[in-house]
């Protein structure tokens, strides 16, 4: 572990604008970091050569006097599902591997004229199916703090990149908790934005309706800086929308604790420490009540009908016919398809293909997808009854701590298990993030789960940032 | 071969599926070009087109328009929310996986098609997008994904058809709906209109339709109607050997004439229709509607009323509607003429020369949208006045086609006026009667064999080099022969 290597990314910025810290020093940093790290398995591939060759450029522009960008010289990590330059993407699937984008993904684009540098693509789970970086084609990732342990998942590979300082900042997705439990598992910041406020176009799609981007951060600040720039409408997906990340300077907040999720089910440890954040929550003048939300349990049923659905569309197109890998004794039609996606998934994505075609067949669909969506709505509609009366919701991030490696390898239903509380906020399209609560006696890490209504995500930050000030604060005393 | 009783006692019952396809500028969801004919293969496709992975799917509103135009000329409800689906199968000409298409909520609703005496209705029309062509060389299949993303309008009638004929009057007059409408080009050489046909067959009186045969992909008006004359024979006469249609999709063999089983309903594919979550609904407000309905222009039915007083026939009324320049051309004419008194006369006359000389075999594809509608006004009126004979208006005809608006003035050019003034042809009717040649029939027709004045007209229209109205030479001749006859009595 090697702790905190680089300042706020504010500063960061301002040295390199101020000529006192290069780009390339940061990148050449951050890639150094990234060799000390290998037995982490973080990384896919590194994107050294167009790292150094983007950290030239920006540089030069400082010599020439030009104005850099809001993240100049900010090496940053991209979990491997982005389709990018400098390396292939390959979702960390068989399928595919050696899969070089003829385009960058809009949140890439973006992050890349602020003058971000991606020094690398990170490890998930294959297609982004799991919550632990097992199921990647290139090797399990490990926790930042005991390496026989999870990094959570699917962005596993940002999520540890950030915990460990090998980057100030990591870009993940978050599709039923992707980002929010894997932050949890390794004590940083990880934001899921509101449905639509970052672009999909050019990310590999897992689910349609519950697919976002958000990044991973030490801090609520450095949060905030790169989910102002990743935001806003793009003309490439008709979903987004624009949503303001800026401070609202609402100070007293009306917190709602999700009782249901503050139950026995859930770690006696977890428990404690989410409570103890909830102290500080009051202790800094909010407002703070238990609010019962029933429906929340069914959440996850919801989950894994409609989102298998989506997943086994959305990979129809890897057929192994115009891209991706196809099967070399495949000599029919009928095995390129068979044979090429047999070995081109992994067990997790052939289980939800199956999963999902199931509940789309005739004489199924209105028996689960479509009497999942309803209860979807109802979901939805419970949450909006939560936000008429608090402004932000909080619960534990996950039931556990980063379990074992192959613990629950065998045991999908529970593996689904883990993420009970931050599959509600995905299928309500609400803004949640995970934040470092404090550490279990064993020296665990765990995230308490701030909950939106839709385009609150600014007030989540703020709420988050005001417990990192006040710990400041603290310890300066 | 079956009997006429067998085939009298049984009635068939169809139901048509149209595809047409949108000339929009871009696909449907991606900004590559819609026009790929005769280009190479895979060279109009984008990496939605391709479906590499994280592309996602951007609703061309251009298509959303010209299937609303395309909806109101079909009478129909346009839907104000309509959805897209997602029916997923295999197949190397679908990239996605799935064909993005509207299945629960199409965005055009019930409307019907009224011509010729056939009533059809429309069940419902939606939008959804084309799939790519693959070309077998022997052991190999080529993908070419040019096509795939084309925006389609698939129109879904009601079973009301009962013959191959308005099965056939039914998909012409679909054709002319999409080009009246702007919608499409309809041009079935490329495609553009691709039709399914659903067929059944049941004894006359029966109030169950019998179990229907879907016969998929024909691309030509004669194939539609050449194939339920097939299916219908192929239906009853299994139904008179007792045995049971079976439900399935057949193909359409043009070589043999022949439909031929492709798939049964048990192979059918179980096609998944999910919710299409990447593309928002489509919400239209009915001011947009408003907006489309005022700036459509006349569609066929429009001009059929217009043309009601010429009491064409159908087949001429459709053979000018099937050119579109022609059939707005005749309407503006119609309406020019509206307060002249032999206003219907004139354009009688237009009407014979559209059909026996534009669309000529040999002239059917020029270009008409030169030809002036005034100056074909006053070339009827020069005919009507016999100062052209009709053999030299269509010469004249032929040369407004460039856009020449004076036919006047092109006849005196060409010296193609006609000699009506009397006194110019007296002379040249007595230089005739002099002459030694006419003396036989002279005397013909005084003896009563009336006939005989075609030769002497004949000789009158070569001595004024054609020029002579012949009916005014004749009336001449007939007054000078009478005179003659007079004189000798």
């Amino acid at each position: 572990m090697m702790g905190k290597t680089w300042g706020k990314i504010a500063e960061m910025v301002a040295a390199v604008q101020k000529g006192e810290v290069s780009a390339r020093a940061n990148v050449e940093k951050a890639l150094d970091l990234a060799e000390r790290c290998k037995n982490y398995n973080i990384f896919v591939n590194l994107t050294r050569k167009r790292a150094l060759q983007k950290a030239e450029e920006i540089d030069q522009k400082l010599q020439k006097g030009e104005k850099l960008g809001e993240l100049a010289g900010v090496p940053y990590v991209l979990k491997d599902n982005f389709l990018d330059f400098g390396a292939d993407t390959t979702a960390s699937a068989k399928m595919l591997a050696g899969f070089v984008a003829p385009l960058q993904a809009t949140a890439v684009k973006k992050l890349e004229a602020a003058g971000a540098i991606c020094i690398g693509k990170s490890n998930l789970d294959a297609f982004a199916h799991g919550g632990s970086t097992e199921n990647s084609f290139f090797g399990v990732t490990k926790n930042f703090k005991d390496t026989e342990r999870v990094a959570g998942g699917s962005s596993g590979g940002s999520a540890v990149a950030v915990a460990l300082g090998v980057a100030p900042f990591a870009l993940g997705t978050d599709t039923g908790g992707s980002i929010r439990q894997p932050a949890a598992f390794n004590g940083v910041i990880g934001v899921k934005p509101t449905f639509g406020s970052v672009s999909r176009f050019g990310v590999v799609a897992m689910a349609s309706s519950t697919d976002t981007i958000g990044c991973f951060a030490t801090n609520a600040a450095d949060a905030r800086l790169v989910m102002k720039v990743l935001g806003g409408k793009d003309s490439l997906d008709s979903t987004t929308i624009d949503n303001d990340f800026t401070p609202r300077g609402k100070q007293k907040l009306h917190i709602g604790v999700i009782a249901d999720f503050m139950t026995d089910d859930v770690d006696q440890e977890v428990l404690a420490v989410v409570r103890k954040y909830i102290q500080e929550l009051e202790k800094n003048g909010n407002r703070v009540e238990t609010v019962e939300m029933p429906l929340l349990k069914y959440a996850l049923p919801v989950y894994y009908v409609v989102v298998p659905a989506e997943v086994a569309s959305n990979l129809a197109r890897y057929d192994g016919i115009r891209y991706g890998h196809r099967a070399k004794t495949a000599r029919t039609l009928g095995e390129i398809y068979g044979l090429s996606r047999d070995e081109g998934f992994m067990p997790e994505n052939k289980r939800r293909i199956m999963i999902g075609n199931f509940v789309l067949s005739s004489g199924f669909f209105d028996a689960y997808y479509l009497k999942a969506e309803k209860v979807r709505t109802l979901i939805v509609e419970e949450y909006q009854k939560a936000f008429a009366k608090f402004d932000v919701l909080v619960c534990p991030t996950t039931p556990s701590t980063a379990f074992k490696i192959g613990e629950n390898t065998d045991n999908p239903v529970k593996m689904y298990l883990e993420d009970v509380m931050t599959v509600p906020p995905s299928l309500a399209g609400l803004p949640a993030i995970s934040v470092p609560a404090g550490r279990t006696k064993s020296g665990l890490d765990v995230g308490a789960q701030l909950i939106g209504a839709r385009g609150d995500d600014a007030l989540l930050l703020d709420l988050a940032e005001s417990v990192e000030n006040k710990k400041l604060k603290d310890k300066n005393i | 071969m079956i009997s006429k009783e067998a085939l009298d006692k049984y009635e068939m019952t169809i139901g048509i599926e149209c595809h047409v396809q949108l000339k929009t500028k871009t696909k449907l969801f991606s900004g590559a070009d819609n026009d790929a004919r005769e280009s190479e293969p895979n060279s109009k496709t984008s990496p939605i087109d391709f479906a590499l992975p994280g592309m996602l799917p951007v609703l061309n509103k251009e298509a959303v328009r010209l299937a609303v135009r395309l909806g109101l000329a079909l009478n129909a409800k346009i839907n104000l929310k309509s959805r897209f689906d997602r029916k997923h199968y295999f197949y190397p000409d679908l990239p996605k996986g799935y064909q993005i298409s509207q299945f629960y909520q199409p965005i055009i609703g019930a409307g019907f098609v009224d011509v010729d005496g056939v009533k059809v209705r429309v069940e419902h029309a939606h939008l959804e997008e084309d799939a790519g062509k693959l070309t077998h060389v022997g052991e190999i299949s080529l993908v070419d994904l040019n096509r795939a993303g084309t925006p389609l309008l698939e129109i879904v009638s009601m079973p009301d058809m009962h013959s191959a004929a308005s099965a056939k009057t039914y998909c012409t007059e679909l054709q002319r709906l999409a080009i009246y409408s702007g919608a499409s080009d309809a041009n079935l050489y490329y495609g553009n209109m691709r039709f399914d046909v659903n067929i059944s067959v049941a004894q006359k009186g029966d109030k169950k339709l019998g179990t229907r045969a879907e016969i998929k992909n024909l691309n030509s008006f004669r194939s539609v109607e050449k194939a339920v004359e097939y299916e219908f024979i192929r239906q009853v006469e299994l139904l008179e050997k007792g045995e049971r249609v079976k439900q399935e999709t057949r193909g359409w063999n043009e070589a043999k004439g022949k439909t031929l089983a492709q798939r049964s309903k048990e192979e059918a594919q179980d096609y998944r229709y999910m919710p299409e979550p990447d593309v928002p609904p489509v919400v239209l407000d009915q001011k947009f509607i408003e907006k489309i309905k005022a700036e459509m222009p006349l569609l066929p039915n429009g001009h059929r009323a217009i043309w009601a007083e010429l009491k064409l026939s159908k087949s001429v009324v459709n053979a000018i509607l099937d050119n579109r320049v022609l059939a707005e051309k005749l309407t503006s004419i119609l309406q020019k003429l509206a307060s002249d008194k032999n206003g219907m006369e004139l354009a009688k006359n237009i009407t014979n020369w559209f059909c026996n000389v534009l669309l000529s075999e040999e002239n059917a594809t020029k270009d008409f949208r030169q030809l002036d509608v005034t100056a074909l006004i006053e070339l009827a009126k020069m005919v009507a006045k016999k100062q052209l004979s009709s053999t030299s208006a269509k010469e004249i005809l032929l040369k407004l086609l460039d856009g020449k608006k004076r036919p006047k003035e092109l006849a005196e050019k060409l010296n193609l006026l006609q000699v009506s003034n009397s006194g110019e042809l007296e002379t040249i009717v007595d230089k005739v009667l002099e002459s030694p040649e006419s003396a036989k029939a002279i005397a013909d027709i005084k003896s009563g064999q009336i006939k005989a004045i075609g030769f002497l007209v004949g000789l009158a229209m070569k001595e004024s080099k054609g020029k002579a109205n012949p009916s005014v030479v004749s009336e001449i001749i007939k007054k000078k022969i009478r005179i003659l006859g007079e004189k000798d009595g």
